[in-house]
């Protein structure tokens, strides 16, 4: 902690940047899965479940195997299986999807939480580090430059999805469905299946985004792990105007905002340590009031978002 | 009649709330029949999938249920213990269930309790500093009206931001639950902080002789009043005056509403008052009568709970007495199941959840199982 002190306000700079990307990386995968989800038609309010189910299955599965790569991989497909339930569920008639997300809060977390007792005292192998800060000297930079493959595939799957939902067929079709469900069954694209799979997709990056958590940073499971990620995907992809690499961008700035707290208490700021906590949340409040506008939809959302068949 | 017809008839926003005026119980007994049935049944189907799960953890479903049973409504000893967590669950529930009427899905029941408690906590240790010697009837009555004043305030942000600046209010008040969060946090660790309450920080306490007193000889609290007199009343605001008529009508078709030149905002944000006001009021309660004090055992159990509740009850004000009281059951025997199966307290957790997915589920059924379809003429 010194160390930190001797960079001073510098200090608190780096710390929020490597937060940023740390912190980010999660706030990242669910994103991407929330936006594939909603780009379908359909919100997914319960990812926070998936995240932990995703979590706990990865750590679970890296301390059983030792390989903390084969738990990502489990941990997306934890995320999957509650992605059906929540894919069935929310399109049948008469069921609204945010209140099946809400249940499946519940439900996911219950079920991490229960799954995952066993799992808290023992530790895990991590997943690796790429080491970017040899050129440099001081340790905090050197710190915040050790970064998570997984980062770098957030960032590759934020570009691709870009090009996936501009240029490909398959892209066409999920915003088809989403922003005119008639229009795509006139064209023969069965719109339950599209949706099916969206969510099925966008539960697995959750998942991902999970065994991140406990896998790398903070690299433990608990069941205070995390802080509500899964609930935030859902105002993140508004502030992003359901655009994966702007969502890139929010995630980091969350990210960012997450690691303030830690930051100033790092240089002996430690009042409002608390508030500071919280600034996520206030920040994405802000956001979604000086996006939203009661007269109109959202410039980019997607046109029967939410809605039945 | 015809105007009821069109809440009935028209895409609702939310749920179908049926609506179930007592004095269409024996006109249309079927839909009646039907709202009763589907969600005990419902609660039985999760029951039997939680009995699968308890299967394959390889522990007997059956001596599960019966012990959850004994520790909820088995012995008046008990029972008090599950009407204790009822009460808080009832005034909770609220919050999602009024604004529900009006085809708002409100979630912040967990932040309205909290910002309720730590307003009351405050305002109660207010009280005592500046008299030497309260009546303890003046300090609960401020606390009270603190809890209701903060907690209403809170929600009321969720309805105005919804109504002026078309804000998303479930996602807007999940996040005000975290915020709220920290605000509890914030006061705790520092500004109403007790030194002397080292492992767990809290505010100072409220005085013993303030503290809310209990039913008779009885081990439960008044709140349990506070929260089924509160039930009572929102159930006859909803159902039986013109004002819960306008919230129906908009819940059910918000254009029709606003035709028949109903002011959507002001009932939004009169209702969403109202709404946090009793979350508010079930903080307040926590505080006075459990915790004596504000601190972070304001934010466990209820929060998610009692939207569960509001659900299983169909939004229902007076149902929620009933389902709050099975809930609370279920809270209460947590513990045992812990001691006696070594199944961790996350068990509730699924069980919680199955209830709600299966609740969901069947609300796609309504209506298409014959027997309680209304024959016509």
């Amino acid at each position: 902690m010194t160390g930190t002190t001797s960079l001073g306000w510098w200090g608190v700079a780096l710390a929020v940047c490597a937060g940023a990307i740390r912190g980010g990386t999660p706030f990242l995968f669910v994103s991407l899965g929330e936006c594939l989800t909603e780009k379908s038609g359909k919100i997914n309010l319960g990812l926070e479940g998936t995240l932990l189910m995703g979590a706990m299955s990865g750590y679970a599965v890296s301390y059983k195997s030792g390989s903390p790569w084969l738990g990502v991989l489990v941990a997306g497909f934890a995320g999957m299986a509650l992605g059906l339930v929540h894919a069935w569920l929310c399109q049948r008639p008469k069921v609204n999807d945010i209140a099946v997300g809400i249940a499946m809060i519940i439900f996911g977390s219950g079920l991490a939480f229960y799954l995952g007792k066993p799992f808290i005292q023992p530790s895990a192998p991590q997943l690796p580090a790429i080491q970017l800060g040899w050129w440099c000297n001081v340790p905090q930079v050197k710190a915040a430059l050790k970064i998570s493959p997984l980062f770098f595939v957030g960032v590759a799957l934020a570009f691709g999805m870009n090009w996936f939902f501009k240029s490909t067929r398959w892209g066409l079709q999920i915003r088809a469905v989403g922003d005119y469900p008639a229009a795509a069954r006139a064209m023969g694209i069965s719109t339950v299946r599209v949706r099916t799979c969206s969510i099925m997709a966008g539960s697995f990056f959750a998942g991902v985004g999970g065994a991140y958590l406990s896998l790398f940073y903070p690299g433990a499971w608990t069941e205070m792990i995390s802080s509500g990620q899964g609930l935030m995907a859902v105002a993140l992809v508004i502030f992003a105007a359901w655009n994966p690499v702007r969502c890139l961008w929010a995630s980091m700035l969350f990210g960012g905002a997450q690691s303030i707290g830690a930051a100033l208490q790092g240089i002996g700021i430690s009042s409002n340590y608390y508030l500071w906590n919280a600034s996520p949340y206030i920040l994405t409040l802000l956001v979604m009031i000086i996006t939203c506008s009661p007269k109109q939809t959202l410039a980019g959302a997607p046109g029967a978002l939410g809605t039945n068949l | 009649m015809e105007e009821v017809e069109v809440t009935q008839t028209a895409p609702a926003g939310v749920l179908p709330a049926k609506q179930t005026a007592g004095f269409s119980f024996f006109a249309n007994w079927r839909s009646t029949l039907e709202v009763i049935v589907m969600p005990v049944a419902a609660v039985i189907v999760a029951l039997i999938l939680f009995g699968i799960f308890c299967l394959l953890q390889k522990v007997n479903p059956i001596g599960v249920y019966q012990a959850i049973y004994k520790a909820a409504f088995g012995s008046w000893y008990s029972f008090q213990n599950t009407l204790i967590r009822a009460a808080p669950l009832m005034l909770a529930a609220l919050c999602t269930a009024l604004p529900a009427r009006m085809g708002l899905i409100v979630i912040g029941n967990e932040g309205a309790l909290v910002i309720g408690g730590v307003g009351a906590t405050a305002v109660g240790l207010a009280v005592q500093a500046m008299q030497q010697n309260p009546a303890p009837m003046l300090v609960l009555a401020s606390m009270a009206l603190a809890g209701m004043f903060f907690g209403g305030l809170w929600i009321m942000a969720v309805g105005a931001l919804r109504y002026f600046r078309g804000v998303n209010e479930t996602i807007c008040s999940l996040l005000m639950n975290y915020i709220a969060i920290a605000i509890l946090n914030h006061l705790v660790n520092g500004p109403m902080k007790d030194p002397s309450s080292l492992n767990k920080p809290s505010s100072f306490p409220i005085s013993d002789d303030n503290m809310m007193q209990c039913i008779g000889s009885s081990s439960v609290h008044w709140g349990l009043v506070y929260g089924i007199v509160a039930c009572v009343i929102a159930w006859i605001l909803i159902e039986h005056t013109t004002f819960g008529f306008k919230v129906r009508t908009i819940g059910g078709n918000i254009r029709a509403a606003r035709i028949a030149g109903i002011s959507v905002g002001k009932l939004t944000l009169i209702t969403c008052f109202l709404a946090g006001a009793s979350a508010g009021v079930a903080g307040m309660v926590e505080v006075a009568a459990v915790h004596g004090r504000a601190n972070e055992s304001l934010n466990a159990f209820y929060g998610y709970s009692s939207i569960l509740v509001a659900f299983v009850a169909r939004q229902n004000a007076l149902a929620t007495i009933f389902v709050a009281t099975l809930f609370g059951g279920i809270l209460a025997s947590g513990g045992i199941l812990q001691r006696s199966f070594h199944l961790p307290d996350a068990t509730i957790m699924v069980f919680q959840g199955l209830v709600f997915l299966v609740i969901l589920f069947s609300d796609s059924l309504y209506g298409k199982i014959g027997i309680f379809r209304e024959r016509k003429g």
